[in-house]
């Protein structure tokens, strides 16, 4: 056992170190240890050995001092200098926060470790992680800044006496940029409240059970823990075959930060990330061109997926289908010059752009953890940690939860509920797992997608066409009626069991305001809503929701699915 | 009507999200009606259509029964033929009532004639304190004008007073003021126009206080009548309810007399709904031609009162909930919320505000579903369908949020009323 305070090892065996170097020590004052542990198996099998050297953790690569090896075990007190946990989760994203304030909550001692490592454009941001800072929250605001656009100009169809006004980047950016930072802010309040520790500090692995926080300044802090939680979730992916890519292309990550105009604009990705931004790009008026190499929106429902890129053809985004980035090029006024080729024909073209945003995927951030130190496996392929239905990677006490983690949902509300449940496990509170099944979402692209469940194409690989009938229908929102929009793509598709009563398996609805819509079906499936259900509920006249309750008629009849009449 | 105001309002916002929009938009009235008119027209025509399409014959007269199996119909110009049939269905709805007093026909109108109105009302007095007068005194002061509401007792009477309340609050904060508790007891012309100026005259309905009011138009919504009283039901016998006018009916919409059916509005008992009457309609149809027996469902039928700031609800108020199971045998969840896109655009962060009753029965059923905030019909329609599937406080718990969006507050809600504690929004 270590105790606290002046520790002499009775027992010391020396070892020679990786470097060469051996020396022999009766005793050290404790606060100048660093540890780093390496479990070594012993000779016979029958135990194993730790690693330690003593000096610096290392991380700034400077060679260890003194070598101690000792019986591996669980590290109970910490000698004075060093911080020991409950819990610590490293990663203060929607994930990491919602675990560490809810096991506060049940009692433990808990700290969290949070650091924006600046983009290549030096974009920063403070807590509250992807969502908050980068992702679903200011995401949300432009998006509602480009319909309001629309609503302006509908506006005046419905008696408003107003001109198609121009749009000003910078007042919206600095709006939604302080809403963002009240948000940070907001989340540093509640880890105080709840007597959270909080450290802006960049955490890697050290040993099993500690870590060790580097500051912006550089000073260094060892953090030990009974558990640890990873939720350091991912950042976007830069091409790697195109030169500059990094230097002459921006990303999700900055788009958001941009005090000016981004102008025109290639988004390049056929990702829910790249469709929304150029769809609120679109919207505020900024020439923006799509560059898709095969499908749009890969996971998602094909049929849906090409219905919202029509909307947005149709409405001012320029789609490329097919074609694929070869060069970045900039051009002496400061623009950017891109050579893309077309897959299909191999011809080659050019176009002259202010800004190039890349979204073609993210990467999980688990390049800087050092988890070979800890012992954490990740799946070599995607670099994500592996996980089970616990969230406990392959080394029990360590967790990893969010857009980190190995085959969960890249969705925040899912990242909070694992790990409030997460909390609530390891503080003994309840044994519930999280269920992934039928987890609801939106794309937030022009003209809205909301879904739950199973795709037509995933209800018919599960269960084979025979089995399965979809009910569909082409609607026009009221709203648009008067000021004459386009409602070609205001669609609606129900998947179901063709079996009595039809269990509902999936839900997809293209229009306005598709997240409220799909959020109170998607509480219907969890509650194994069934199309006879859904047909007995009265529906809300005048919604678009209402189509959901009155969709007659089926993909097999043939017949025509537009919805006629009030 | 309504999505015109909302559209103001998002003008107003668009400024905070960087739209160089001018400050003072102005609204022209007959520009909106004569586009909703045209709508309208085209759902006329349309129905019409429908009705042809089907080979069913479309008579424009007033339909009036003479004896069993037969009936009268009169057009417009006073031509009289007689129709027979095996089977008959009311559906003769209702229309705006008037308050009895003097100059009320006269000077007043009702929403029968405000969408389709010529000129601008004006100033106006909305009496009643009805879905009809609060969505109407809602989107005319959405509109820009000068509005009054004016409600002799309950707010909203049958639906949930808490929320009635809060809706109210929302409006007084858009401009719309208030007089409680008084009834107006006559209407003086002062000058004609369109709109021309009126008087009006109201009493307490506690005590003897009197006021006055100028208003260039008074808006009479105090609840609507069935149209039963001259169809000549008494002549074949089909009970209707003498203090109501509406019809009773069984749960296959049968009368009194056993050929004839009741649908829709004028039918006692069911929630006044298109949806409900639509759906009444259908299965009514299929019952009687279609070898079918499915009836028409009217539990937990949603509803949605549009009035700026909409309120969407389905199942019990929570008085009525508290009076059918007991306090003690409720839960009720609740919080405020403030929807992203009013952040930037500087609205308030506790208006919104979201409501379950559980019962505790029934593995925490949910039997009330109630929401204050923008597009509660979207948000309420899932919710109604859910309810049907028997949503209980665990399945809710169990489900994922969307993110971001207003529905979502209804999978973290953890505040109870029985707690006291505060639900107010704080974070992301």
């Amino acid at each position: 056992m270590w105790g606290g305070g002046d520790y002499t090892p009775a027992s010391l065996t020396c070892l020679v170190s990786g470097s060469g170097q051996t020396t022999c020590t009766p005793s050290l004052p404790p606060a100048c240890w660093g540890m780093c542990g390496h479990p070594i198996p012993s000779q016979d099998g029958t135990s194993s050995w730790t690693l330690y050297h003593i000096g610096n953790c290392g991380l700034l690569g400077s060679r260890p001092r003194l070598l101690l090896v000792l019986p591996s075990q669980r590290l109970p007190l910490t000698p004075a200098g060093r911080q020991c946990y409950d819990l610590l989760v490293i990663g203060g994203g929607s994930g990491g926060l919602a675990c560490a304030k809810e096991a506060a909550q049940l009692g433990k001692k808990v700290a969290v470790v949070d650091y924006v490592e600046p983009s290549p454009r030096g974009t920063r941001w403070g807590l509250g992680g992807t969502c908050v800072n980068v992702g679903c929250i200011p995401k949300k605001l432009m998006h509602q800044a480009a319909l309001l656009g629309g609503m302006i100009h509908d506006a005046s169809h419905y008696g408003w006496k107003v001109a198609q006004p121009l749009h000003d980047w910078g007042k919206m950016a600095e709006a939604v940029q302080n809403h963002v930072k009240s948000l940070n802010w907001g989340h540093r309040v509640q880890l105080q409240d709840r007597k959270v520790k909080y450290f802006n500090f960049k955490a890697s692995f050290v040993n099993p059970h500690m870590v060790c926080g580097v500051s912006k300044g550089g000073e260094e802090t060892l953090l030990s823990a009974d558990h640890i939680v990873i939720a350091t979730g991912g950042r976007p992916r830069y091409p790697t075959h195109i030169e500059d890519a990094l230097e002459y292309g921006i990303t999700s990550d900055d788009i958001f930060w941009l005090k000016e105009s981004p102008g025109k604009t290639l988004v390049v990705g056929a990702s829910y990330v790249a469709l929304e931004c150029a769809g609120f790009l679109t919207g505020l008026g900024l020439d923006t061109t799509v560059m898709i190499r095969s499908v749009p929106l890969r996971a998602f429902d094909q049929q849906m997926a090409s219905l919202v890129t029509e909307h947005m053809a149709v409405h001012g985004t320029r789609i490329l289908r097919g074609c694929t980035p070869l060069r970045v090029e900039k051009l002496s006024d400061g623009r950017l010059q891109v050579t893309w080729v077309d897959l299909a024909s191999d011809k080659k073209d050019t176009g002259t752009f202010d800004t190039v945003l890349w979204a073609i995927g993210r990467v999980p951030e688990t390049r800087g953890l050092n988890l070979e130190k800890a012992g954490v496996r990740t799946n070599p392929n995607t670099q994500k940690i592996l996980v089970d239905a616990q969230e406990a990677t392959s080394v029990p006490h360590i967790y990893a939860i969010g857009d980190v983690a190995e085959g969960r949902p890249e969705l925040t509300p899912t990242a909070i509920m694992a790990g409030r449940l997460l909390a609530q496990r390891l503080c003994s509170r309840s044994s519930d797992l999280m269920d992934y099944d039928n987890v609801p979402t939106t794309v937030f692209t022009p003209l809205e997608y909301g879904c739950v469940g199973l795709s037509e194409e995933e209800a018919v690989a599960r269960h084979g066409e025979e089995r399965v009938e979809v009910y569909h229908a082409y609607y026009k929102p009221l709203e648009f009626v008067v000021p004459e929009r386009d409602a070609s793509q205001c669609y609606i598709k129900m998947v179901c069991l063709r079996e009595p009563p039809q269990l509902v398996l999936g839900l997809h609805f293209l229009g306005p305001n598709a997240g409220e819509v799909t959020q109170g079906f998607a509480l219907g499936i969890k509650c194994g809503a069934s199309y006879q259900h859904v047909m007995r509920t009265v529906g809300i006249h005048p919604t678009c929701a209402e189509e959901v309750a009155k969709l007659r008629i089926s993909k097999r009849s043939g017949l025509d699915p537009t919805v006629t009449g009030c | 009507m309504h999505q015109a105001a909302l559209l103001g309002q998002a003008l107003t916002d668009s400024r905070k999200f960087g739209w160089e929009c001018s400050q003072q938009v102005k609204h022209n009235w007959e520009t909106m009606t004569e586009a909703i008119q045209k709508h309208v027209g085209s759902l006329n025509r349309s129905y019409q259509r429908a009705l042809r399409e089907k080979a069913v014959a479309y008579v424009n007269s007033y339909g009036e029964f003479v004896e069993h199996h037969k009936i009268k119909a009169t057009n417009g110009k006073g031509q009289e033929t007689y129709y027979t049939a095996a089977k008959f269905v009311i559906a003769t709805g209702e229309r705006p009532r008037y308050l009895g007093i003097q100059g009320d026909k006269e000077y007043c109108i009702t929403s029968d004639d405000l969408f389709s109105l010529p000129y601008c009302p004006g100033a106006t007095l909305v009496v009643g304190g009805s879905s009809v007068a609060l969505e109407c005194a809602g989107f005319l002061a959405g509109l820009g004008l000068e509005v009054t509401v004016m409600v002799s007792s309950q707010l909203l009477q049958g639906f949930d007073q808490e929320m009635a309340e809060k809706v109210a609050s929302s409006m007084q904060q858009l401009g719309v003021r208030f007089l409680r508790k008084f009834v107006p007891v006559e209407v003086q012309q002062l000058e004609k126009g369109s709109p021309g100026k009126l008087k009006v005259v109201a009493k307490s309905t506690e005590g003897t206080e009197m006021i006055e009011g100028l208003y260039n138009t008074v808006l009479l919504a105090i609840g609507r009548d069935s149209c039963t009283k001259k169809i000549g039901l008494e002549k074949i016998g089909v009970k209707v309810n003498e203090k109501t006018g509406k019809i009773p009916v069984n749960d296959v919409e049968q009368s009194s007399v056993p050929y004839v059916y009741a649908v829709g509005d004028v039918v006692e008992g069911q929630p006044e709904l298109m949806p409900v009457a639509v759906q009444a309609g259908r299965l009514l149809a299929r019952r009687l031609f279609g070898g079918r027996l499915e009836k028409c469902d009217y539990i937990n039928a949603p509803t949605v009162v549009f009035t700026p700031l909409e309120y969407g609800c389905c199942g019990y108020a929570e008085e009525k909930a508290v009076e059918v199971y007991r306090k003690e045998n409720l839960e009720v969840y609740h919080t405020l919320f403030w929807p992203l896109e009013w952040t930037v655009a500087c609205r308030d962060s506790n208006t919104c505000y979201a409501k379950i009753i559980y019962s505790k029965f029934d593995n925490d059923r949910v039997i009330g579903f109630h929401v204050l905030g923008p597009k509660a019909g979207e948000i309420t329609q899932g919710f109604a369908a859910a309810m049907k599937c028997g949503l209980t406080k665990q399945l809710l718990d169990d489900t994922i949020g969307i993110h971001p969006t207003c529905a979502q507050v209804f999978t973290t809600l953890e505040i109870t009323k029985s707690s006291g504690l505060d639900a107010t929004q704080k974070g992301c």
